[in-house]
């Protein structure tokens, strides 16, 4: 097999795999929004409070999520192999 | 898919060469534009109204709307920061709405991104020196026992981090994304179709991580002040 296919093939297989972790960060999210929706049915008035604390956890959650597509995309567009290989190949 | 940043010209200072980017280029102009906003209205409200009618009613709505957030998010000693917020705010904003216009924000780069980010780590600092006092600030990583002190410092470098990739990520996924969609799509389908698509990204995304950015710094600075 060609090396660099290689380097290549796998890098966008890990990116998938990095990309994996957003189950986790959906079940986190949809948790919190449940959690939102039983506050605001039991305290209708407290609607607007609850919505501007959801949104802010959400934001929160999500950053484990944005990590793994940092990671995904860095191993895309910037992987630092792909230039080592290259570097190394002449 | 066009998505990279792209060098514009090379700059040589001090025998140092570095690149004008995109990102560079694309933040002097939203900066020509907010500072052009900000003499506007100055000159508009040479005169000031003790009853304000008309546009003073707006601008100072505006203002009175995000101290009262300020004061909400960081308690009484955050007033202090209100108006370096109040330009994050307004700077960010207009940087992730500008990919309405066809500009690549300057939000999408980390460069940005991390500069807003440590700068509200310095401020955090400053907040807890000048507020508590420099040796019950640093007493407090300290605490509960001198064997969390690595724990602490980790805790308060790994904030910039996660707030500027917080920022960065979402704008630029939204940015990938709809590069990508615009790539599939066949020209005579460019139009309509990706319209709902920059409403999301563009406008909901690029508000809401204003709205978070400005108030997990907010929160980090009213707890770094917060007396115990």
């Amino acid at each position: 097999m060609d090396p660099l296919s290689f380097v290549f093939g796998a890098a966008q297989l890990s990116a998938a795999i990095a990309l994996l972790n957003g189950i986790a960060t959906t079940v986190g999210q949809g948790k919190i929004g449940a959690a939102a929706i039983e506050a605001i049915a039991r305290q209708p008035e407290s609607a607007g409070s609850v919505r501007s604390t959801m949104l802010i956890t959400l934001g929160v959650a999500e950053t484990s999520g944005i990590y793994g597509l940092v990671i995904a995309l860095l191993l895309l567009f910037q992987n630092p192999l792909i230039a080592l290989y290259l570097q190394l190949a002449g | 898919m066009d998505f990279n940043i792209s060098n514009i010209w090379l700059v040589e200072l001090f025998g140092v060469e570095f690149w004008i980017t995109q990102t560079i280029v694309n933040t002097w102009i939203i900066m020509v534009f907010l500072i052009g906003f900000a003499v506007f209205v100055r000159f508009k409200l040479r005169k000031m109204d003790d009853v304000p009618t008309g546009f003073q009613n707006v601008i100072e709505a505006m203002i009175e709307a995000f101290e009262g957030f300020v004061k909400s998010m960081s308690g009484e000693h955050g007033k202090y920061f209100a108006g370096w917020f109040f330009t994050v705010f307004l700077f960010i904003l207009v940087s992730n709405l500008s990919a309405l216009v066809g500009f690549r924000p300057p939000t999408a780069d980390w460069v940005t991104t991390a500069a807003l980010g440590f700068a509200t780590f310095f401020l955090t600092l400053y907040a807890g020196m000048r507020f508590r006092g420099i040796g019950r600030y640093l007493k407090s990583f300290f605490e509960p026992v001198w064997v969390f002190f690595p724990l602490n410092v980790m805790g308060e470098l790994s904030r910039p981090i996660s707030l500027s990739f917080r920022l960065f990520g979402n704008i630029l996924s939204g940015l990938v994304l709809i590069a990508m969609v615009y790539t599939l799509l066949p020209f005579a389908l460019r139009f309509l179709l990706p319209i709902p698509l920059h409403i999301f990204f563009d406008l909901f995304v690029g508000a809401l991580q204003t709205i978070i950015f400005c108030a997990l710094s907010l929160s980090y600075i009213g707890a770094a002040c917060a007396e115990e």
